[in-house]
């Protein structure tokens, strides 16, 4: 994505602490970020608009305005990919969050090498989804034009549910789905809620498409707040 | 008598209680004088004008100036409460308005006449009691009272003046008070009484027979110079022992009158209450119940007595015995009595005063260490005594009726039955008639059907017939055994009868008492005690009855209208008996009963009486016994909340101690290592730093376990985990439990066994994965390294049952019962654990309505099993 060595990507801090702005900032400009920091969701805001950052790294517990409030009014004008940092682990705080479009939630206190993973990841699908034709991830291959699934060549045959709810996965591939949203999508409004579907959807998917079922390595649970299709290279 | 010095510690106590109360409470001021006329108004007002120059907060609530202009002239520039009008019978009345002066609440409020008695309608029926009122709001009171008003004196004055004296104010209000004498010596009164200075024409005549004589002055006088003396003598008493000055005084005196219906009684008790006020000592009045029934007017005058008694500031005690010297006796030997008090045996008759001097003279002989004083009744009382037979009662009427009509109807038999039988037979006949009676009716119509029978009997069966004449000898002596026999019988049955009459009632009483324990002892709420309490209340005395109770913010809750509250809340605060059949709001309705333990007012209990007539004597001691139990039992739940409070503090406390003890090591350990770790960092080659940079990673973790850990129990603790139950995969939870603690498990090998197929199960995956964490954590932590761990899922009888099993040492049998509570760790465990992580399943899967079990496996190790319920899952 990036076509000069010389540009590096932004990303905005949004945190009350400044210990964690800090150590944030470190860590971001060792591995190649330009950072900005607010202290407020106000001024979050404010720089979110006028400096375009590539990616937003957004605190829930914010002096002035709630963390999904700010996320909310962000949405209203921009698609930046927003990971949410944020020391609230209840699935109702993550759900809310990822809800609201935040793009990933990841828990304080966080691993840096994780962080930057599940930024790389964020920033990846802040691409066009629908671009990527043919997606791989480990031994499997979705064509999402012909509709056609395989794992290690061999081509898998899905229901049409089944393929509904992979390709769901796929276009937002490294991205928390929660169950609403799941079942939302690919069963209709009246069906959230009945998250066995989910489960018994998933269980099958896994059985067709994963090498050991049981101890799946593309299909991930989050538990209590839904899956996730991981982006092997 | 080592330590002559000494203070009786009940006294000392009695006079710092005193002390103490007088301070919060008002000070009582009294301008006494020895009649009307001797300028105590005058006097007063020109104490509270002094008392306003001082710059205090001086308001009239009610002045009788009578018209005099000297008096009217002080009452100037006082401020005072406007009187509140009463329509009493179409007569408009001026009263002291004691609600303005109690909302108005000046520090010094004057009062005239103490003695004065209140309009019906008003709260109380004396002033005396408006102004008690006034002191307990902390309102110091001036006051004037004249000599012949005081219960203790008004007898003295009466036999003195031969003025019959109406109003008269309790002894006891007058203790603590100041007592201020306004004299004149009678000359300089009696020339103002001629004067008109003292009452206006027509009043005059009536006060100049009765009070304004030279001879009664002077008595008067006396009285009032010496009230005033003895009152300083009380005073300074009161003043040495509170500072241990030993004085002349004797000690430990403690008097005793015998209470009688008889009307001498009430002489007896104010004597008794002179002698006691003079000795300084404590009273009480004896009352001993005996078989013999009392009638109507006995009994109110017995109540009466009572409490008079205990308005003068006797103990009441009663107890039954058909021995009346027994039963004194017993009271003063339980109560410490010193002396005993009791009337000179009087009557007309010269069989009850032999009969009263027996008794004297036996009481003499039995009392031991105890010594009698013999009072005299006054002798002016005694053409009140009722005569030695008066009329039957209106009830006995039909009962005499039915004497006469059984003798004539016997009678009649006895005429056909006379040629046939012997005249002795035809007496017994009606003899059998006469016992028959007896065990019907009472002792009267008993007399008049045995008297009535003999002369019948005589008149119409013994010869010469027809004549009340007995010629032979035999005959005469028969007569007179008749006589005698049927009498004796007649009042022997009557005499069991009342007894047992007596017994029933004592039983009656002894019934319901235990009914209440025995009912009260079950109830174990507040809402039970008051629904037994009312319906207990309601069925023995068949009045309509309700338990008032404070709220927290001591007002009372109720149901009851502004008014009934108005008078209950009065009852509540004052801690009196309040309404009806009582003497402050005797209009209302009902009567309000405060439920008291010692010093504490517990509640009140409402009774709507649906008699006429105030309780009687019996009524009234049950009631009492009622309210004492009831107040215990009140205070008895009140001790178990509070109890049950301090268990769940103490229980809260404990958990804080082990709390902070446990974790400020817990929390302190890692820190150090950190701290440590990244002050050593610097400078350091490479591998150390790595190293180091290990064990800062390693402790961070075990921070945010705690961390976690305590998050879970806090949540746990205040109720707040709310599972979210959903169709849960169990792969799924062995999967993430395991992938997430790859590292931690990374010492032992683990194996699965999940069968295929196992249902989906409703669990809240979030806290099942944080409790099979904890799960495996502990086995990773108390088994040796290499040790295999299992994780083993399976579905039966409805259940689905996930085992975390290890091979270490297993659980010692002291261990195995504790492992879930709190803070509890089995002896022996490594360093580095809170005792909260199995705590935490059990809390977490409980949750869920499931169940954690432990248990030693066969072959070595422990295992620990969550259980959830399997459920229908839905179709899919």
């Amino acid at each position: 994505m990036s076509d000069t060595t010389a540009y590096k990507p932004v990303a905005l801090v949004i945190d009350d602490e400044v210990q964690i702005r800090r150590l944030l900032r470190i860590t971001l400009e060792a591995n190649g970020y330009r950072v900005l920091e607010a202290a407020n969701g106000q001024g979050g805001l404010t720089q979110a608009a006028t400096c375009r950052p590539d990616v937003v790294l957004l605190d829930l517990g914010l002096p002035d305005l709630d963390g999904v409030t700010v996320l909310k009014r962000l949405r209203e004008w921009s698609h930046v990919p927003v990971i949410v940092l944020s020391v609230r682990d209840r699935d109702e705080d993550k759900t809310a969050a990822l809800d609201s479009g935040a793009d990933d939630y990841v828990t304080k206190p966080f691993s840096t090498a994780e962080l930057l993973a599940r930024l790389r990841v964020a920033q990846r699908h802040a691409q066009p989804v629908a671009d990527t034709v043919v997606f791989r991830t480990g031994d499997m291959e979705v064509d999402l034009s012909s509709r056609r699934v395989t794992v290690k060549g061999q081509e898998v045959r899905l229901t049409a549910t089944e393929y509904s709810l992979l390709r769901l996965l796929v276009r937002h591939a490294g991205k928390v789905l929660t169950h609403q949203h799941l079942l939302r999508e690919v069963w209709g409004p009246d069906y959230v809620g009945q998250t066995h579907y989910l489960r018994v959807y998933m269980a099958r998917l896994r059985e067709k498409l994963e090498a050991a079922p049981s101890q799946p390595e593309v299909l991930i649970t989050e538990p209590g707040v839904g899956y996730r299709l991981v982006v092997k290279d | 008598m080592t330590e002559p010095n000494r203070p009786d510690p009940d006294t000392l106590l009695a006079a710092i209680q005193k002390e103490q109360t007088q301070r919060s409470r008002g000070k009582l001021k009294v301008f006494l004088g020895m009649a009307a006329g001797v300028g105590k108004t005058y006097a007063m007002l020109e104490a509270a004008r002094q008392q306003r120059t001082d710059r205090r907060d001086v308001v009239i609530g009610y002045v009788e100036t009578h018209g005099r202009k000297e008096t009217d002239a002080l009452t100037v520039g006082l401020e005072s409460t406007p009187r509140r009008p009463i329509v009493y019978r179409g007569v408009t009345l001026a009263e002291m308005d004691l609600d303005a002066v109690l909302a108005r609440h000046p520090q010094l409020a004057v009062v005239d006449e103490l003695a004065h008695t209140n309009a019906p309608g008003s709260r109380h029926p004396k002033r005396y009691q408006d102004v008690l009122e006034l002191l307990e709001a902390g309102i110091d009171v001036y006051t004037t009272l004249n000599v012949q008003h005081l219960e203790s004196r008004a007898d003295t004055v009466q036999e003195i003046t031969g003025a019959t004296i109406h109003e008269t104010v309790p002894d006891s209000v007058l203790e603590g008070a100041e007592i201020e004498l306004v004299d004149l010596s009678p000359e300089d009164l009696l020339k103002r009484f001629d004067e008109g200075k003292v009452y206006v024409a027509e009043r005059a005549e009536v006060a100049r027979r009765h009070f304004f004589q030279p001879g009664h002055l002077t008595a008067l006088r006396e009285i009032a110079l010496r009230l005033a003396a003895e009152r300083v003598g009380q005073d300074v008493r009161e003043y040495m022992q509170t500072r241990q000055i030993a004085g002349p005084w004797k000690t430990g005196h403690r008097l005793q009158v015998a209470v009688s219906p008889s009307p001498f009684s009430e002489q007896m008790i104010r004597w008794t209450r002179r002698l006691a006020d003079s000795l300084g000592c404590s009273w009480i009045a004896a009352y001993v119940e005996t078989s013999i029934a009392l009638s109507e007017e006995e009994q109110t005058r017995l109540t009466r007595h009572l409490s008079l008694a205990k308005e003068l500031g006797a103990e009441v005690r009663t107890t039954a015995d058909d021995d009346v010297i027994r039963g004194l006796l017993h009271i003063a030997r339980t109560q410490n009595v010193t002396q005993i008090v009791v009337g000179k045996p009087a009557g007309s008759s010269w069989l009850s005063f032999l009969r009263g001097g027996l008794r004297l003279a036996r009481l003499v002989r039995a009392s031991g260490h105890i010594d009698v004083h013999v009072g005299r009744p006054e002798q002016a009382q005694e053409q009140k005594r009722p005569p030695l037979w008066h009329g039957p009662a209106e009830s006995e009427w039909p009962q005499y009726l039915t004497a006469a009509g059984v003798v004539a109807a016997v009678t009649l038999v006895n005429l056909l039955l006379s040629p046939y039988v012997h005249s002795r037979t035809i007496g017994l006949i009606f003899l059998m008639a006469v016992v028959a009676l007896a065990i019907r009716l009472g002792r009267g119509p008993v007399y008049v059907a045995a008297t009535l029978s003999a002369l019948l009997w005589n008149f119409l069966f013994l010869p010469p017939l027809y004549t009340f004449y007995i010629s032979s000898l035999e005959n005469a002596v028969m007569f007179a055994m008749y006589f005698v026999v049927a009498l004796a019988m007649g009042h022997l049955i009557s005499q069991i009868r009342a007894r047992e009459r007596m017994d029933r009632r004592r039983e009656e009483r002894a019934t319901a008492m235990y009914l209440l324990t025995l009912k009260l002892a079950d109830a174990s709420t507040w809402e039970e005690i008051d629904r037994t309490a009312v319906s207990n209340v309601e069925r023995v005395f068949k009045a309509e009855a309700s338990l008032l109770r404070p709220e927290v913010s001591g007002q009372l809750r109720t149901t009851l209208s502004e008014k009934d509250l108005s008078i209950a809340q009065w009852a509540f605060q004052h801690a009196q008996p309040t309404g009806r059949f009582t003497d402050t709001l005797p209009m209302a309705d009902a009567m309000y009963l405060p439920l008291r333990t010692d010093g504490n007012v517990l509640g009140v209990l409402r009774v709507k009486w649906k008699q006429s007539s105030p309780p009687t004597l019996d009524q009234q001691t049950l009631l009492e016994g009622f309210l004492r139990h009831i107040a215990l039992v009140l205070d008895r739940q009140r001790l178990r909340d509070t109890e049950t409070q301090a268990r769940l503090l103490a229980e809260s406390e404990r958990f804080t101690n082990a709390l902070l003890s446990s974790i400020s090591h817990e929390l302190r350990t890692p820190l150090a290592a950190i701290a440590s770790a990244v002050s050593a960092l610097s400078g350091q080659p490479p591998d150390v730093q790595q190293a180091l940079i290990d064990e800062v990673r390693q402790a961070s973790n075990r921070l945010n376990r705690l961390v976690d850990n305590l998050l879970d129990m806090t949540r746990l603790e205040s109720g707040h985990t709310k599972p979210h139950l959903d169709w849960c995969d169990i792969n799924d939870l062995v999967h993430i439990t395991l992938k997430r603690l790859e590292k931690d498990l990374a010492g032992h090998p683990v194996s699965v066994s999940v069968p295929p197929n196992l249902p989906l199960v409703r669990m809240d995956l979030v806290l099942m994965e944080q409790a099979m964490t904890n799960l495996l954590l502990n086995a990773a932590a108390h088994t040796p390294p290499q040790t295999p761990v299992q994780v083993m899922a399976t579905a039966q009888e409805g259940e689905l049952a996930i085992t975390v099993a290890d091979r270490g040492p297993g659980l010692s049998a002291e261990a195995l019962p504790h492992v879930f509570e709190k803070f509890y760790r089995a002896p022996g465990s490594p360093a580095g654990g809170t005792g909260l992580g199995l705590p935490i399943v059990k809390g977490f899967v409980e949750a869920q309505g499931g169940r954690v079990q432990v248990a030693n496996r066969a072959g070595g190790g422990a295992a620990f099993t969550m259980t959830l319920p399997l459920g229908d899952p839905p179709t899919v």
